[in-house]
């Protein structure tokens, strides 16, 4: 099981950097998105495999045995997946202003901010001017 | 106080509950910014204190302990950069006050940058590796929204190379924690300091601090990972520019010290060479990036990249002076920096342009702005008596001791060639005659809330000079203990 997990993780994370290599705005959301599922189960996975042991104390006895499914590694994708869907919510946001403002989805285009040369768009202030 | 270290973290959270709860009224939010913010500062004073009287201070979160629940631990170390925090949060709050539009301050200008100060002060307090994955997070979400806030071309722009780089590294930075979970079970740093030294193969431990290496060094901006700053700094609004060139990077470099001093103690042989190539690369590549700039805060933006490596420099030496250096020319850079970055506004206030090219004659309009300008920045470039000079001074002392002439000699050349550019700013904005086409100077409204920060800031790059030796000593406190891990694994660890 753990090998086919290594696996999984492995080609997610594969793909997902594929992915952010690209230059299509949507495709590095997807990218984004494919490297968070690789990074959460990555992380099951280092908490070691277990089936059907829960991590609870049987009746009479004072010790847990193990093997038994380590729970630390479950609340902290579970932490993780929360703080994922807020950052997707606002990078999809992002970009789709990116969209509608650059008029591109070409990240060949999104160079105007790294430009050194005297260039009116770069220099344009549109900052409140007390 | 037994309360004290997790005070920092609660009175910005009240500061971000009690300015949501007065989102219509805009006067009520900025009177409770400024207050928070004053009171954070005050607080985090109070904590240094008690620290170095003291000793390290811990907090057990629900009272769970130590290796099960989450710790805060402030050590000297961190509540220096707990007293930064709040002082460059205070005078950012007033910058705002002048430098934020109507409009930017109604969608939620400052309850976010007090989201920000709250993950800043969080990633400094925690003593738990996970939990410094979530302040991490907690100050990004809000840097992601304060960047891109207001919607201007040249700000989505920057925001998209700055959001998608940093969420690369927090994925990195996730995976490396499961690591250091997976191989000893805890996520504890006291208690992963001790379980880490008996992992074996000791390969997988190069591996996974190399990881940590690039998942911080992507946060703190130093030599192959860099790009996103200049791409990204200088597209905000002034005010967020001096915020985030004041904490963010320095957090990453927070990071980088705390898991280089306590987690990955035992000999990697290559490590501190390997940080010194990058120190001096650092330093190198942003000088030289600034060198050829025209725009103000690109200009700057560089300078950070530039100023990060003389940090990274202090740790790569890694003994008792270099560390102190390191720490002393930490408070130096953020409040120089932060000043310069606040000067640059206020030019660009009455002009109207970042372009050092179409401005000038400033010296001869507004001589106090010059001087405001020139104390912080010879204080960059490390000329006597100001607080950059003491800061490299020490940090080459460091490097003598252990006999690393390329990394002094490269340092050296590097202060030379940043007096070059503040030079540059200083010809280009204060000392050359106007340009003709430039439009007439108008006056500044509220401009006494505008400079006060500046005047502060500048003031202290001189103060901290002139008392070099007592600010001295508190750094080579924190130095002894970042040097002494077993004082840290002993405080959290130990039931009182």
């Amino acid at each position: 099981m753990t090998l086919i997990m290594a696996v999984v993780v492995g080609a997610l994370f594969a793909g997902g950097l594929y992915m952010m290599l690209r230059r299509n705005l949507v495709k590095i959301l997807i990218g984004l998105l494919l490297l968070g599922h690789a990074v959460n189960l990555f992380v099951f996975t280092l908490g070691r495999l277990v089936r059907g042991r829960p991590p609870l104390i049987p009746e009479g006895e004072l010790i847990l045995a193990p093997p038994h499914a380590d729970p630390v590694p479950q609340a902290l994708i579970l932490t993780a997946i929360v703080i994922s869907f807020g950052v997707t919510a606002f990078a999809i946001v992002l970009l789709r202003q990116a969209y509608l403002s650059l008029g591109t989805e070409d990240l060949d285009n999104l160079r105007t901010t790294d430009i050194t040369i005297e260039d009116p768009i770069v220099f344009e202030d549109t900052e409140r001017q007390p | 106080m037994i309360h004290l270290p997790v005070l920092p973290i609660l009175l910005s959270l009240a500061g971000v509950i009690s300015t949501l709860l007065s989102w219509h009224r805009l006067s009520v939010q900025k009177a409770l910014a400024v207050l928070i913010s004053g009171l954070l500062l005050a607080a985090n004073i109070g904590l240094l204190v008690v620290v170095l009287r003291d000793g390290i201070q811990t907090y057990q979160i629900g009272n769970w302990i130590a290796p099960f629940g989450i710790t805060l631990v402030i050590d000297v170390f961190s509540a220096i950069m707990l007293v930064l925090a709040g002082l460059i949060g205070l005078m950012v709050m007033i910058y705002s006050l002048a430098a934020i539009d109507e409009k930017r301050a109604a969608f939620g200008f400052y309850p976010l940058t007090l989201v920000l100060l709250m993950g800043v002060c969080g990633s400094f307090s925690t003593g738990d590796i996970f939990n410094l994955f979530v302040w991490f997070e907690v100050m990004l979400m809000a840097s992601f929204v304060l960047m891109a806030l207001g919607g201007e071309r040249r700000q989505i722009e920057g925001s998209v190379k700055y959001i998608i780089l940093n969420l690369l590294a927090s994925a990195l930075l996730l995976s490396s924690t499961a690591i250091a979970y997976g191989l000893t079970g805890t996520l504890n740093m006291a208690d992963l300091a001790i379980q880490l030294q008996s992992v074996q193969p000791s390969g997988i431990i190069t591996t996974l601090a190399l990881l940590f290496l690039i998942a911080f060094g992507i946060k703190s901006a130093i030599f192959p990972l860099f790009f996103w700053l200049p791409a990204s700094y200088h597209t905000p609004p002034v005010a967020v520019t001096a915020l985030f060139s004041g904490l963010l990077t320095k957090v990453g470099v927070y990071a980088v010290v705390r898991v280089f001093t306590l987690l990955f103690t035992q000999e990697i042989w290559f490590l501190h060479p390997l940080l010194l190539w990058i120190a001096g690369l650092t330093m190198v590549t942003g000088v030289l990036g600034a060198a050829v700039q025209y725009d103000f805060r690109r200009l700057l933006s560089f300078h950070i990249i530039s100023q990060i490596g003389y940090l990274i420099m202090g740790l790569g030496l890694y003994s008792l002076t270099s560390m102190a250096a390191m720490l002393y020319f930490m408070v130096h850079v953020v409040m120089a920096k932060s000043a310069l970055f606040m000067v640059s506004g206020l030019v660009n206030s009455t002009e109207g342009t970042y372009n050092l090219k179409k401005l000038g004659g400033l010296y001869r309009a507004r001589p106090g702005l010059a001087i405001l300008f020139l104390l912080p920045a010879l204080s960059l470039a490390g000329l006597p008596p100001l607080s950059g000079f003491f800061g490299k001074l020490v940090l080459v002392q460091g490097g003598l001791e252990k006999s690393q002439y390329g990394i002094i000699t490269v340092s050296l050349a590097v202060s030379l060639l940043t007096l070059f550019s503040m030079t540059k700013i200083w010809i280009e904005v204060f000392w050359k005659p106007a340009p003709h086409n430039g439009k007439p100077q108008r006056a500044t409204k509220g401009s006494w809330v505008f400079l006060s920060p500046v005047l502060v800031l500048a003031s202290l790059t001189v103060l901290f000079g002139l008392f070099a030796g007592p600010v001295y000593h508190v750094a080579e406190q924190a130095a002894i203990q970042l040097l002494s891990p077993h004082l840290y694994i002993q405080a959290v660890l130990t039931q009182p």
